[in-house]
Parts: structure tokens; sequence; C-alpha cells
């Protein structure tokens, strides 16, 4: 007792900055003589080194394949050679041979690849460790020109923009419909939220696996996620705030409403406009029709979700928004598939990939928890048979048109 | 490749090889896309421009070990025969085994392949071997000779043979016999992992009489598993990948040539040798002093090994390599450079054709 009540005095004995600077000093100066005395007690690391090195893109041009390394390990890698299925081949390294940790080079392998064949590239490193990278099938990387560009936003409008806007068509139905059948169409909404959730997690997943792990790898799915989760919260709380000084009406909480779901949405496109545009890119993925109206009719669906809350549950006034504003609500859901596609296609980068796919996921769950209420039926109860009914629908609809698209 | 090579052989073969300063009648009807071999093109499997292995710092040159044959000293026993006696010290080395790529080799002598032990028919052989590894080793010669010497773990421990633990050492002692190409190489379990680090090497026992006089060369196939994942990442002769290609052998026109080829790859149950634009005589193990083959083409498993005896009629660079193609294009490529392609002239080459011996009768 008597102790505590020095060091109370004591600690009172100072401005509340140096408490705080204090523990902080210490911190550096600790880590300073660590360092100093060259980590006394650690000792070298033994073994050999430590050798970890991620494919990050792959380009291919008539006669030449390139590939993007990054250093994903703790110590520098040194390329020395590089065999195409097999084969030796001639390669120039245009950021040297020698990978920093973290860093990256860009390797120009010379090598007649013909397309359609598949083809497994090992680098050698200095140490006789060996990199894989996979070709599935050879294309030539289209050139990121004009016309490719024009061709990549021409594929996102047609699986982003025009199927969004398509199922918005939906909202004069909905504005029929009992309050009880709204509830259930919101919860048909987040039903199929849930599946892209939970759609866009798993890809993020997979693709954080192929990239670097230095830059978190798995993990970024996760950033991404809270990230985005906590933004929208935040600045739903923020407007939330606002509304009510402006008095505003329930009409305009709906258009709210339907833009969160369009955000969402959109970041979800984003990532779907991700993985067109780099399989695309790597010739993995043929355009054909069947592809695009596969996306259509799954994300027509994706509209319905936007128009929904236009007819939200318990302040459904019947009040129609603004036809700029339906058109806004569609551009917002749907053209982000263009970016995904530009991105995709021309600089796709795993660790971007991953990320983005997590932000995705966050802004869908905050959708979801930011509608789900007006599933509840007039007892007030979330889960009631009807919602139920229309969150299956949901995740039914969005698994069956899924199989359409699988990219 | 094929179709390139046939129109213009000399001037191919010279663009490629980044050409030593000879030439100028060849380079004209040079493809051009030869001219910048490692720049764009990709006439064959190499490796990247500019890369060499530093021979100096692996402490031998495949250039030098291929025609390197260790006779070891002697001196006459009291019974009148020849003691042919060697030191042999197993050392733990580091060695590049393609530009850039190090690889923890075991060796014999510090070198891979071994030294080239050459004796003659019925001499008494004595090797000493020392075992200055971290690890146990033994040299297990192909030939006629005693259990106790047969550098086997568990069979020659009474006589202080079988393994020799680091820092020990044991004398292998026998006869020279019988005569042919042979090889020796460490038996220590785990036996692939031993043999593919680099301890082997090739043993000539000559017939008593000998053989003809020829420009002897020693090819030792091998490869090396550089990441461990009992698959072999870089293949040769002698060693270094492609070495051949960018030091081609220099042999002489209308001479005969012999070549001692022993395969002694890990993890790969076959290994060929072919040669372009040439025939051989075939001496399988080399215990016989007739072919049992004239051909361009011989698989070798490992531990196989033969005489391959040739002459060149036409000035040129003529390609071998293992007809494995992936083995080829891994490194196992290398290059016999004919006299001097550049003076090569459809005279010439008229010439030698009409020298041309036909009958496919043993060179000489």
């Amino acid at each position: 007792m008597e102790a505590g009540s020095r060091a109370e005095r004591g600690a009172a004995g100072l401005p509340a900055w140096a408490l705080g600077a204090i523990p902080l000093a210490l911190i550096v100066a600790a880590i300073g003589g660590f360092a100093l005395l060259g980590g006394p007690g650690l000792g070298e690391r033994t073994g050999p080194p430590v050798e970890e090195v991620a494919v990050e893109r792959t380009v291919l041009r008539p006669g030449e394949i390139e590939l993007t390394l990054r250093n994903d390990g703790p110590d520098p890698v040194q390329v020395a050679q590089v065999a195409v299925n097999d084969a030796y081949a001639p390669f120039v390294a245009d950021g040297g041979n020698e990978i920093g940790r973290l860093g990256s080079t860009t390797l120009a392998i010379t090598y007649p690849w013909i397309e359609g064949e598949a083809y497994e590239i090992f680098v050698l490193t200095s140490t006789g460790g060996t990199v894989t990278a996979e070709i599935p099938v050879a294309a030539e990387t289209p050139e990121a020109d004009a016309g490719f560009y024009g061709l990549m936003a021409l594929l996102g409008i047609y699986v982003g923009v025009i199927p969004v806007s398509l199922g918005m068509l939906w909202l004069p139905f909905l504005t029929r419909l009992s309050r009880r059948w709204v509830g259930a169409a919101i919860a048909f909404t987040v039903g199929l939220l849930a599946f892209l959730a939970i759609d866009a997690g798993l890809e993020g997943l997979e693709i954080a696996a192929e990239g670097p792990a230095a830059f978190g790898g798995s993990s970024l799915v996760f950033v991404g996620a809270l990230v985005a989760y906590l933004a929208l919260a935040g600045v739903d709380s923020y407007l939330a705030g606002r509304r009510r000084d402006a008095g505003a009406t329930g009409a305009t909480g709906g258009i709210y409403l339907a833009l969160l779901v369009a955000i969402g949405i959109g970041l979800h496109n984003l990532g779907e406009g991700l993985a067109i545009g780099t399989s695309y890119a790597t010739g993995a993925l043929a355009l054909g029709a069947f592809l695009v109206v596969g996306f259509a009719i799954h994300n027509t669906t994706e509209g319905l979700a936007i128009v929904a809350p236009l007819r939200g549950g318990a302040e459904g006034t019947g009040e129609r928004p603004a036809f700029s504003r339906l058109v806004g609500l569609g551009l917002v859901a749907g053209a982000p598939a263009i970016l995904g596609a530009w991105i995709g296609a021309s600089a796709f980068n795993p660790s971007l990939a991953a990320l983005l796919f997590g932000i995705g996921v966050g802004a869908i769950v905050r959708v979801i928890v930011q509608i789900a209420p007006s599933m509840a039926d007039e007892e007030g109860r979330l889960l009631n048979p009807l919602a139920v009914a229309g969150l299956l629908a949901g995740i039914a609809v969005m698994y069956l048109t899924g199989l359409l698209v699988s990219v | 490749m094929g179709g390139a090579a046939a129109a213009a052989p000399a001037a191919l073969g010279l663009g490629l090889l980044g050409s030593r300063g000879e030439v100028e009648p060849a380079r004209a009807a040079m493809p051009a896309a030869a001219d910048h071999a490692g720049h764009g093109s990709f006439i064959h499997a190499s490796f990247a421009a500019g890369g060499t292995v530093d021979h100096r710092a692996n402490g031998f040159d495949p250039t030098e070990l291929l025609r390197d044959f260790d006779y070891g000293k002697t001196r006459r026993l009291a019974s009148g025969r020849l003691l042919r006696e060697w030191e042999i010290v197993a050392q733990d080395r580091e060695i590049e085994v393609a530009p850039g790529v190090k690889y923890e080799a075991w060796t014999y002598n510090g070198r891979v392949p071994g030294p080239t032990l050459r004796a003659r028919e019925g001499e008494s052989l004595r090797i000493r071997f020392v075992n200055g590894s971290e690890h146990p080793h033994t040299m297990h010669f192909h030939g006629i000779h005693r259990a106790a010497m047969d550098g086997m773990p568990g069979i020659g421990e009474r006589q202080g043979g079988g393994q020799v633990d680091p820092g020990e050492e044991f004398t292998y002692e026998f006869d020279a016999s019988p005569f042919g190409l042979h090889l020796y190489h460490c038996h220590v379990a785990p036996l692939a992992s031993h043999i593919a680090r680099g301890l082997y090497g090739a043993f000539v026992i000559d017939p008593k009489d000998g053989r003809p006089e020829a420009d002897e060369m020693v090819m030792v196939m091998n490869g090396f598993d550089t990441n461990f994942d009992l698959a072999n990442e870089v293949y040769a002769v002698n060693t270094v990948g492609f070495h051949y290609i960018n030091d081609p052998i220099r042999v002489e026109r209308s001479s005969p040539v012999r070549i001692y080829l022993v395969n002694v790859l890990e993890y790969d149950p076959l290994n060929s040798f072919h040669i372009h634009g040439n025939f051989f005589n075939h001496y399988p193990t080399g215990t016989s002093l007739q072919p049992t083959e004239f051909t361009d083409t011989i698989v070798q498993g490992q531990g196989q090994r033969g005489i391959l005896e040739l002459e060149f009629p036409y000035d040129g660079d003529y390609m071998f390599h293992a007809h494995v193609s992936e083995f080829a294009e891994l490194g196992w490529t290398g290059f016999f450079r004919v006299g001097d392609p550049s003076r090569m002239t459809a005279a010439a080459a008229a010439a030698a054709y009409c020298k041309l011996p036909w009958g496919g009768a043993a060179p000489a």
C-alpha cells in the first residue's frame, strides 16, 4: 500500500507526455543496445540460406517468356540459370540477378514457346535451389494498348454494368409487394451477399497462396476485410449523424442502404473483373458467349439486391427514387468490373488482388449487417420462415448461376 | 535446327559458339539469328549469356580433365612385377557446376570426376585412400579382386577395409584385371547420395600390348541434383554443364580419337551418347579388342562404360550429346572442333568426302 502511494506521488510529479515517452525511450535504448552488441547470446543462424521466391507475374510474347520474381525469404537470392520444360534457356534479368529481401526482378527468357502447350519453368539459384513457375496453357499476353483496354471495358460492361442494371428493373415489382414479401426479398439479398462473401474470401485466399508470403499472404484477405468493414462502419455512423441533424426522411435511408449494397457489390465485382482480366491475360479464359451469358445471369441477381432496400422494410414509403440515382447505383455496383479487368489483365499482383478480394468481403459483410434487420417480420423475428426461405433461395441462386462462370 | 545445320554447318557452329576470332568466310553465310546466341535466339538450349564457371576456383577445368590420365608412381618389385601406387584423398568441396550455381560436392582429390587412374593389365596396384571428408567413404573399384579390397562397408572390416571413417585411411591392393574401361566410386550408404555428390572416377586398364595410338580422352557422364529432390538439375560430361559448347574439344581431322566413356549418372535409369556427322566403333567395357558395333548412338545404364573409336573426316564443329534430349538440353551437350572450320571450303569438303573410310572399318 505504502509503495503504491509513493509510486503515485512520483508519477504525478511528471507531465503526462513524459510518462508516455519514457517507455518508448527505454524500448529504443533496449533495441539499439541489442543491435549494437550484435544480438548477444543468439549467434549466427546456422544452416544454408533460406530461399523463398514467388513468381508474381508471367507474360508471354512471341519467342519470349517474362517472369517477375519476388524474394519472399529472409536472405538475398541470386538467380543463376533458367530452364523451360527441362531445357536451359538464355535470359536477361532486368532488375539484376540478385534479388534482395522483398525485392523483385524480371527475367526475359528467350524461348520459342508454342501456343496451347503447357510449360514448366525452373529458376536455378546460386545455391542450386529451384523456383518453379507453371504456364498451364501458353497464349500470348495481350499488349495493353487502347484496343485491349477497350475490350476489357466492354467485358466489364457486359458482366457488370448491364446485368446489374437489368436486375434493378425489379424495383417496380418490389414496390408492389407486401411488407412480408419485401422482408423475404431482403433475405434473398442477404443470402446472395453471404454467398458472394464466402466466394470472394475463398478466391482471395487462393490467390494469396500463390503470391509472396512476405507481404502478408493470406492474412491480406482478412486485413482487407477488416479495413473495409471498419471503413464502411465509420462512414455509416458519420453519415447517420449528419442525416439525423438534417432530419432526413425514410426514403433517403432507403437509398442510402441501396448505396451501401451497391458499394459492397461493386467491390465484389472489382474482384470478379480482376479474375476475368487475369484469366484472359494468361490465356486461361476463352471469352466465349457462354461465359458472358453466365456472368450476366449471375450478376442480374445482384441488381435485385441493390433495389430491395429501396422498397425497404419498415421505412418503405413507396417513394420513387430519381432515375439518375438508379443509374448511379448501377454504375457503382457494375463499373468496378471494368476497373478490375484492367488491373487483372495488365498489372496483376497476387498480393494486391488478395487485398482487393478481402476488401470486397469486408464490404459485403458490412452490407449484410446493415440490411439484415429488414428481414424481420411483424413480431421482430429475424429468422422467420419466409426470411430463411429467402436466404436459402439467395444462396441457391448464386450457387447455381455460379456454376456457369467458374473462371 | 536440322535444316539450318544442313544448310551451313560450319557457319552455324561458329555463330552459336560466339566464335574466337577465326572466321570471316563462314560468318557471311551465318544465319542472322545465330549472331547473338543468348540474345533473342534459341538455336539450342544454353545458359544465360556472359556467365562462365570459375575453373580456377573449382580447381579443375573439364577441358584439361579430358586428357588427364593419372598413371600414379611405379616401382619394380623384387618379383619383377611393376607396382603402381596412388594416393587419393576424399575432400568436401564446393564446386560450380553451371555458371553461378554452386554445389557442395564430395570429391576424390578435389575434383569431379575423380582422377582417371590408368594402369596396365597384370600390374600390382596399391591405392592409399585417406578420408579427409566429414563423412565416411570408401573406394569401390570395378574389377577382379578379393572381397576385403572391395571398398564395401561390412565386408572388409577385419582387414581394416570396409568403411573408412573421417580421418582414417586404408590402402587397397589388387592386380590390374581385367583390361578394359572400368570405374571406381564410394560405396557407403546411402549409396545414391554418396555417388551423386561426386565420388566417382574412371579406371582404365590397358591391355598388355596397349591400344593403337590415338588422341585419347575421358568422358564421365554425370549430373547434379542441386536442390536434393532426387532429380538432377544439371547434366554434363565431366561435371560442368555445356562446358564443351563454350570450349569445344579440339581434334585433328582424319586422325584417330579414342573416347573412354563412363556413365555414373544417378537418379536417371539411362544415359546415352550421340555424335553428329560421324560414326564410331564401340567396345563395350573395353574388354575386347573387337568392336561390337559401328554406330553413332549408344545407351548406358549407371556403371556401364565403353570405349569409342572414331575419326573425323571433315573439318567443322560437330555436336555430341545425350540422345536423351532432356539431359542434352539441361547441360549434357558439347562440340568437337575439327581442324579449323573457317578454312573449310567446298573443295576441302569434297576432298575429305573422297577419303571417307567406306565399309565401316575400324580406324587404324
